[in-house]
C-alpha cells in the first residue's frame, strides 16, 4: 500500500514537469500562430531546447549523481558535429527532414555516450574537484580536436584530415563539411522547435524514469553516502558509470538538434563558457531539481535576449555565483544549515506525525 | 568461515596493517579489540573489500574473496555495519533498510523487511521518519537492520556502541547477542572492550597493527595485561 502511495507522490512530481513543458509548448505555438512572437525570441527556441536538455542531462550528474562536471559542452559538441556531418551525408539518402534530423540526432547521442564511456572509465575513479578538473580538460581537448578536424563529403564517402580542407583530396561536387577553425559551414537547418518539444519530453521521460527507479535509488544512495552504499552491495562503478554516459548521451543528442538549428557552427561555440553556462542553469534552478532546471535553462536564455544591457554583466554574475556556490558547497556549516533548512521543510509538508504513526 | 591469513594493509606509505592473522568460525562472537589507531577498521574494510590488501589471503566458507569487488562480498553473504552507521541521511527508515536488501530480489527483501521490522519494532514504528532525524541509537539499529536485509551469514560490525549513551550501549550489546543466538556470526570491532569481551566467545587484542594476543573471551576478560590496557585496571 505503501509503496502504491510513494508511486503517486512521484509521478504527480512527475506529471506537473511534463504538463509545464506541455503548456509552454502550446503557447509558444499560439503565439507563434497568432504572430506574437517577435523573430529574435522565435530565432531562440531552439536554442532554449537544447539548453533545457543540457541542464536537465546535467542535473543527471551533478545532481543525482553528486560529482562535478565542468566539460559538459565537450559532449554537446560531439554530438553537434556527429549530428552536422551525418546530416550533411544522408542528404541525398533521406530527403524526408525530420527523419534525417532525427537519425542525426541519434548518431550524435550513441557517439556521445561511446565518447561518455571512455572518459567516464578513467575519470570516474576521480572524485569531487579532481573530477571536475579532468571534465574540464576533456572539454577543452574535444574544442581543440574538433578545431583542426576537416571533414569532407563526395561520391566516395567521408574523408578525414588532420591539415587542410585541400588534403581532403575532393572530387568534383564534393563538400567540406567540417572545415578545421571555420567549423562546419552551408548546414541545412533541420532542427524545428517541435523536435526540440520531442527532446525535452524524451529526456525528462529518461531522466524521471531513472530517478525512481532501483537504478536511480543506487546512484543516489551513491551520491548520499559511498562507504554505505558500498557496503550494501552497490557497484560503484556501475552505477556513476551509468548516470554519466546517460548524461553524456542526452548532452549528444541535444548538440545535434543545437548545431542543426545554425548554419555555421564553430567548436569555440563548446568552450568552457558553455559548460559553466550549463552549470549555472543546473546551479540556479536547484542541484537535483529536474523541475527547476528546465525553467533555469529557459529564463535564463531567454533573458539576455529580452535585457540587452544585462548581457553586459552575465559573465561578472556567473563569477559571482560561481564563487558563491563554491564557498557554500565548501562549508561545513553552511552544508549543515541547508540541510537543517531542508530537514525542517521537510518535516512540516510531509511528515505529518499522524500519518507517520498509522502503520 | 572466515579465515585471514597474513594481510598486509597501506594507506600510501603508511603500513597500518601488519601481517595480521585471525579467523572466525561458524556461530561464533569474534571481537577485535585495541586503542585507536591500532588497525581494527582498516581490517574490516579490507575483509568487506573497501580498501586494498597488499599482501595476505582473505578466504570466506572456502573461497578466496581477496580483491572481490565490495558489492559482490556482499552478495556472497559478507555484510558489513560501517563505522559511525553511514545511513543515508535523506532517504526514510524504509528506504533506507531497503538499499540494504539492494542485492536481494524483491521478495526476498520484503521477507527480510519482515524479519527486520520484527527484530526492530522502533524501526517499524518509524518508517517513514527521515533517517536524519533518528536518534543516534536508533541510528544504529537502522544501520544493523540495512545490514541485515542482505541476510548474512557473517555480519562484521565496526564500534556500534560509538558515541551512545551507556543504556543504548547495552542495548546494542544486547541485540548483538540476540543475532547470534539466531544464528548469525559476528565478527566486531569495539573501543568499549569491556562490552565487546563481555559477549564475545573469542577476542584478539591489537596494537599498532599487530595482533599481541588472541584467547577466549573470558581469559581475556581476566588477563592482567588487557585489564591494564584497555579495561582501566
Amino acid at each position: 500500500m505503501k509503496k502504491v502511495k510513494k508511486l503517486r507522490k512521484s509521478t504527480r512530481s512527475s506529471l506537473i514537469t511534463y504538463g509545464l513543458v506541455i503548456l509552454f509548448f502550446v503557447i509558444v505555438q499560439v503565439m507563434m500562430i497568432t504572430g506574437n512572437l517577435s523573430s529574435s525570441l522565435r530565432g531562440q527556441l531552439v536554442p532554449i531546447a537544447a539548453y533545457i536538455v543540457m541542464a536537465v542531462s546535467l542535473n543527471l550528474t551533478v545532481g543525482i549523481l553528486g560529482e562535478l562536471s565542468l566539460g559538459h559542452a565537450g559532449f554537446m559538441s560531439i554530438g553537434a558535429f556527429a549530428g552536422v556531418i551525418v546530416s550533411t551525408s544522408l542528404e541525398n539518402q533521406i530527403a524526408n527532414a525530420p527523419l534525417r534530423l532525427a537519425v542525426s540526432m541519434l548518431v550524435g547521442g550513441i557517439l556521445a555516450a561511446v565518447v561518455g564511456v571512455i572518459v567516464g572509465v578513467p575519470a570516474l575513479r576521480l572524485r569531487g574537484d579532481y573530477l571536475a578538473i579532468v571534465t574540464l580538460a576533456f572539454g577543452e581537448i574535444i574544442k581543440n580536436v574538433i578545431n583542426i578536424l576537416y571533414v569532407g563529403y563526395d561520391s566516395s564517402g567521408l574523408s578525414l584530415s588532420l591539415k587542410s580542407a585541400n588534403a581532403l583530396g575532393l572530387e568534383e561536387g564534393g563538400k567540406v563539411v567540417l572545415n578545421g577553425p571555420m567549423g562546419a559551414v552551408g548546414i541545412s537547418r533541420i532542427s524545428t522547435v517541435t523536435a526540440g518539444f520531442v527532446l525535452i519530453i524524451v529526456t525528462l521521460f529518461i531522466v524521471l524514469n531513472l530517478m525512481h527507479s532501483r537504478s536511480g535509488r543506487a546512484i543516489m544512495a551513491v551520491r548520499d553516502n559511498r562507504i554505505a552504499a558500498e557496503s550494501v552491495g552497490i557497484s560503484i562503478t556501475k552505477y556513476k558509470l551509468m548516470a554519466f554516459v546517460i548524461s553524456a548521451a542526452l548532452a549528444g543528442l541535444a548538440g545535434s538538434l543545437y548545431a542543426l538549428n545554425f548554419s555555421t557552427v564553430v567548436a569555440k561555440k563548446f568552450d568552457f563558457n558553455t559548460s559553466i553556462l550549463v552549470l549555472v542553469f543546473v546551479v540556479l534552478g536547484g542541484i537535483g531539481n529536474i523541475r527547476g532546471s528546465i525553467i533555469a535553462a529557459a529564463v535564463l536564455t531567454v533573458l539576455p535576449e529580452l535585457l540587452r544591457q544585462f548581457n553586459d554583466y552575465r559573465m561578472l554574475l556567473y563569477a559571482i555565483i560561481l564563487i558563491l556556490v563554491m564557498i557554500a558547497t565548501n562549508n561545513e556549516k553552511i552544508k549543515n544549515l541547508i540541510n537543517r533548512v531542508t530537514l525542517m521543510l521537510d518535516l512540516k509538508t510531509k511528515n505529518d506525525p499522524k500519518k507517520g504513526g498509522a502503520a | 568461515m572466515l579465515k585471514v591469513n597474513d594481510i598486509n594493509v597501506y594507506y600510501g606509505s603508511i603500513h597500518a596493517v601488519k601481517g595480521i592473522s585471525f579467523d572466525v568460525n561458524k556461530g561464533e562472537i569474534v571481537t577485535l579489540i585495541g586503542a585507536n589507531g591500532a588497525g581494527k577498521s582498516t581490517i574490516l574494510n579490507s575483509v568487506a573489500g573497501l580498501l586494498k590488501t597488499r599482501t595476505g589471503s582473505i578466504e570466506f566458507e572456502g573461497q578466496s574473496i581477496l580483491g572481490t569487488a565490495p558489492h559482490l562480498i556482499v552478495s556472497k553473504g559478507l555484510a558489513m555495519c560501517p563505522e559511525g552507521r553511514r545511513i543515508f541521511l535523506q532517504m526514510s527508515v524504509e528506504e533506507n533498510l531497503e538499499m540494504g536488501g539492494y542485492t536481494r530480489k524483491n521478495q526476498e527483501a520484503e521477507q527480510s523487511l519482515i524479519n527486520v521490522y520484527d527484530r526492530f519494532p522502533r524501526l517499524k514504528e518509524r518508517r517513514k521518519q527521515q533517517a536524519g532525524t533518528l536518534s543516534g541509537g536508533e541510528q544504529q539499529m537502522l544501520a544493523i537492520g540495512r545490514a541485515l536485509m542482505s541476510r548474512p551469514s557473517l555480519l562484521m560490525l565496526d564500534e556500534p556502541s560509538m558515541g551512545l549513551a551507556p543504556i543504548l550501549v547495552d542495548q546494542i550489546f544486547a541485540i548483538i547477542k540476540e543475532l547470534n543466538e539466531s544464528g548469525t556470526t559476528i565478527l566486531l570491532v569495539e573501543q568499549n572492550a569491556r562490552m565487546a569481551l563481555s559477549v564475545a566467545d573469542r577476542g584478539y587484542v591489537l596494537e599498532t597493527g599487530r595482533i599481541v594476543s588472541s584467547a577466549s573471551a573470558s581469559v581475556l576478560l581476566n588477563d592482567d595485561a588487557v585489564r591494564k590496557a584497555y579495561l582501566g585496571g
